[in-house]
Order: structure tokens, then C-alpha cells, then sequence
């Protein structure tokens, strides 16, 4: 197809006027696009507000996709459900026997645990919830990972908060505007959390990889003492997340560390919860200091 | 066959029938923008998996109606893609801003076009937008590898030609003669 004839400029001087203005106002974008590069470079914190704006204005609807979004999931879960049902329900009953001993056992330990805490004199405040929320929205098409939050601080949301599903950590509260909140995920590159290993505690980091898996990085080097299947939870050192919340699986060893899978899929859980960003517990006062000097 | 016929011919070309104004200017932008929310919307996704849809429907009007959008629509649809894509804010402004100038200017020298080169041309233009992307990404704190965004990139180069199916037709809504002429 021919180009349209009417895109030239004619002689006329209006024409080429408009023809010159509308060029100069596109290079003129693409340099108001350049500073505001810049400025959010330099300042990352600086559109938040507008961001938190846009966010807001788009919850409703957002909300109401993330409904269907649940329905379409239940809905393809309930069919091919129906279809190993029988073997399914078995195994499941088999799981739920050694479940119900395995929690009497936990509960048992629970109880101990209390028990020594008390009579340590140590004291823990519980973390709880500060708000259930459905994740609504995300980047999809970025290869930052943020994700946007039904709730913000209408709900008493404020940013550095973790999040986590019933399945593990899902990430951390960023930038919260009036009703929603923007959540940088775990798998994001930028973010990194301080790990254990469940069994036995080897310290590491997880970092995003972007692409959906995590990097452990290993804090003592040396032989790398991993494997296949470990499952990783946080060890809450340097506050922000509450230790023992479960977070990857590790699937690939590298030579320094491991690749890890993250054990919960933010588009697999309908409501995540909201914690209070956790502070470890300040040291004990040192005891009997004068008694000692007395003697 | 005669009511079917007689249904075409009202759906298509009415007597007295105008196509809106408003529709007929605001269509395009409405559609880009909505290009630019919605996939966010469809799933939590851990990696980069969706097509930049907003560029996408954007680079589309582009090719199909030469003129119909403004070299400078770049600014205020870009604007509204950098809230909610994630990326540091004003990187959709400039590269959008940089696609139009680099399209006319490709165009003025390539008058005749046809499927390939129009796929091609989109192409080059979707490959550095993704690569260009990541980059500012990457400057801003991110650290992710190439690789990372490689299924992106092949995903928006294949869904590229439905993209511009829909646009054509989202053009054939955009004329639909609506207004009654008195």
C-alpha cells in the first residue's frame, strides 16, 4: 500500500508550520522522557505518590479481575480434579493420618517450647496479621517484579511490611497508597532476604533472579554443604521478616550456593496476608553487674 | 438471504449514519491505554512472561493509520504506561517518543510496505524496546540477566501480527457509523 498522500506537507505555510511543530513536539517528548529517566534514577521514591494515585484509581477494577482470575483457577482445579479423584482421595487420607500424629507432636513441642521461653524469662510479642488482602495486579511485562495489593492505609498497610500466603513469604510492602499497595516480590532481582536452611540452619541469602527462581548465596564458603530438595526459611536476622517463615526449595546446586525454587506462587493464592514488619528482640540487660562488683 | 444481506448493509454503510467524532479520535488511545492496564490484571506473574501489550497496540495504530496519532502521543500514553508498568518511571515516555520519530523517519524512506517488512520493521522496534527496557531496569538497581527476558521477546514477536488483526478491527469499530446526521 502506498503511504497517504495527505501526509506531506503542502506549500502552504500553515501546513508545514504544523508539520514542523508536531516533529519538534515529538523530539520534545522523547527529551522530557530523558529527564524524567534521570530523575527517577536518581530518586526512585520521587513518582511514588502518582504511582500510588494510579494504583488507587484502579483497585475497583482490578478487584473484580482478581475474583475471576480466582474463579478461573477454582474452576480448572474442580475439572482436572475430577479426574483423579479416586487416587487422590487416598493419598490424601493416607497424608492426613501421619498429618494428625505429626500435629500432636508439634503441639506437644509447642507446649514446650512455651514452657522453656517462661521460664527463661523470655518474652515474645506475636507478630499477627495487620490485614488479608488479594494481590491484584502485577508487572507482568517488566522484568522488575512488583505486584499491586487490594489494601493500603485505609487498612493500616505502611511499607517495609512482609507478605506472605499460606504457603511462604511472598515479598515486602514498598510504597502504599490509600487503598492499595505496591509489593516487591521475592523473585524480584533487587530484593534479597536472609535465609536458613530448615534442618540445621546454614545460614545464606536469597536473592531474585527475575525469572521466577531464587539465588542462594552461601554466607560461610567453603564446601557447599546443600541439596536437592532442602526446603529454606527465613532466619530473621536483620529484622523485617519473622524468622521461620518457609520460603524455597532449592532444585539446582551451583558452585557457590544453589538455585531455589520459592515455595509459594503469588498466582496460586487468593488472599496473602499482611504481618507486622518483625524487629528482633533486644538483648538482655546484663545481670547482676553490681552484685558481681560487690563480691 | 435477503435479511442477511439487508443486516450487512445496516452494519455497514448507513444512510444518514456518521461515525462519531469522539470516537473516532479517542478510540485509538483509549484502546493503548487499556493495552497498558489490563495484562497486569490476568495473572501474578514471577517472571516476565507477558508482551508489552500497550507498546504493542501502540506500534500497531502506528503502522496501520500513518498521521492518525500524533508524533508526540508518546508523551501522555507513555506517561500513563510508566504508572503501572513497573519500570522506573519515564523510560515508556522516551522510548515510545523514540519509536514514532524512528518509524516516520523509516517510513519517509520505505514508502511501499507490505506484511514482511512491516513485521520486520516491528520487530527491530520490539527486540531494543524489551532489551532497551530491561536496561533502564538494570541501571535503576534490578540485576537481571538477558536471559531472563529472552520467552518476552519471542512471545511479543509471534503475537505481534494478532495484535495488528485486533487493531484492525478495533479501526473497523473506531469508523462504525453510530451518530445520526439531521
Amino acid at each position: 500500500m502506498a503511504p497517504p498522500v495527505n501526509r506531506r506537507s503542502s506549500y502552504s505555510r500553515r501546513a508545514q508550520y504544523t508539520t514542523f511543530l508536531s516533529y519538534t513536539a515529538g523530539v520534545l517528548g522523547a527529551v522530557v522522557g530523558l529527564a524524567l529517566v534521570v530523575i527517577s534514577l536518581v530518586n526512585p521514591e520521587f513518582f511514588s505518590t502518582l504511582r500510588g494515585l494510579a494504583d488507587d484509581a484502579t483497585e475497583p477494577a482490578a478487584q473484580v479481575s482478581a475474583g475471576g482470575r480466582d474463579l478461573g483457577r477454582d474452576a480448572w482445579a474442580n475439572l482436572s480434579g475430577f479426574f483423579h479423584s479416586g487416587s487422590e482421595h487416598a493419598r490424601v487420607e493416607r497424608e492426613l493420618g501421619e498429618a494428625k500424629v505429626r500435629l500432636v507432636e508439634a503441639k506437644a513441642a509447642m507446649a514446650e517450647n512455651k514452657r522453656l521461653k517462661d521460664l527463661m524469662g523470655l518474652s515474645e510479642q506475636d507478630g499477627g496479621a495487620v490485614t488479608y488482602a488479594r494481590l491484584t495486579a502485577s508487572t507482568s511485562a517488566s522484568s522488575r517484579r512488583y505486584a499491586t495489593l487490594g489494601a493500603g492505609r485505609d487498612r493500616n498497610v505502611t511499607s517495609g511490611m512482609p507478605v506472605r500466603s499460606q504457603m511462604g513469604l511472598v515479598g515486602r510492602v514498598l510504597e502504599v497508597g490509600s487503598s492499595s499497595a505496591r509489593v516487591l516480590l521475592v523473585t524480584d532481582s533487587e530484593s534479597v532476604v536472609p535465609v536458613r536452611r530448615a534442618a540445621d540452619g546454614v545460614p545464606a541469602f536469597a536473592q531474585g533472579n527475575g525469572d521466577g527462581t531464587l539465588r542462594i548465596r552461601l554466607i560461610n564458603l567453603g564446601i557447599n554443604p546443600l541439596k536437592k530438595g532442602d526446603v529454606l526459611v527465613t532466619s530473621g536476622s536483620g529484622g523485617l521478616y519473622r524468622p521461620g517463615t518457609p520460603m524455597a526449595i532449592v532444585t539446582d546446586l551451583i558452585r557457590d550456593g544453589a538455585i531455589a525454587r520459592v515455595l509459594s506462587n503469588p498466582s496460586d493464592t487468593d488472599y496473602v496476608m499482611v504481618e507486622k514488619s518483625w524487629a528482633p528482640p533486644a538483648p538482655p540487660p546484663p545481670a547482676n553487674d553490681g552484685t558481681v562488683k560487690k563480691r | 438471504m435477503f435479511q442477511r444481506s439487508a443486516s450487512r448493509s445496516t452494519s455497514r454503510q448507513r444512510i444518514n449514519h456518521a461515525p462519531s467524532r469522539i470516537l473516532a479520535r479517542g478510540f485509538p488511545w483509549l484502546t493503548i491505554m487499556l493495552g497498558s492496564v489490563v495484562p497486569g490484571w490476568f495473572l501474578i506473574a514471577s517472571a516476565p512472561v507477558m508482551p508489552p501489550l500497550g507498546f504493542l497496540i501502540y506500534l500497531g495504530w502506528r503502522q496501520l493509520r500513518p498521521g492518525l496519532l500524533p508524533i508526540w502521543a508518546g508523551l501522555p500514553l507513555g506517561l500513563f504506561d510508566d504508572l503501572f508498568s513497573g519500570q522506573p518511571f519515564g523510560c515508556a515516555v522516551l522510548l515510545w517518543s523514540v519509536t514514532a520519530i524512528v518509524l516516520e523517519i523509516v517510513e519517509l524512506r520505505l514508502p511501499w510496505r507490505n506484511f514482511v517488512t512491516e513485521w520486520l520493521m516491528a520487530m527491530g522496534l520490539i527486540v531494543a524496546y524489551i532489551f532497551l527496557c530491561l536496561a533502564f531496569a538494570n541501571i535503576a538497581g534490578a540485576s537481571s540477566p538477558i536471559r531472563v527476558i529472552v520467552p518476552q521477546v519471542v512471545i511479543s514477536v509471534l503475537s505481534y501480527p494478532l495484535v495488528g488483526r485486533v487493531v484492525a478491527m478495533f479501526d473497523r469499530i473506531r469508523l462504525a457509523p453510530i451518530v445520526l446526521l439531521r
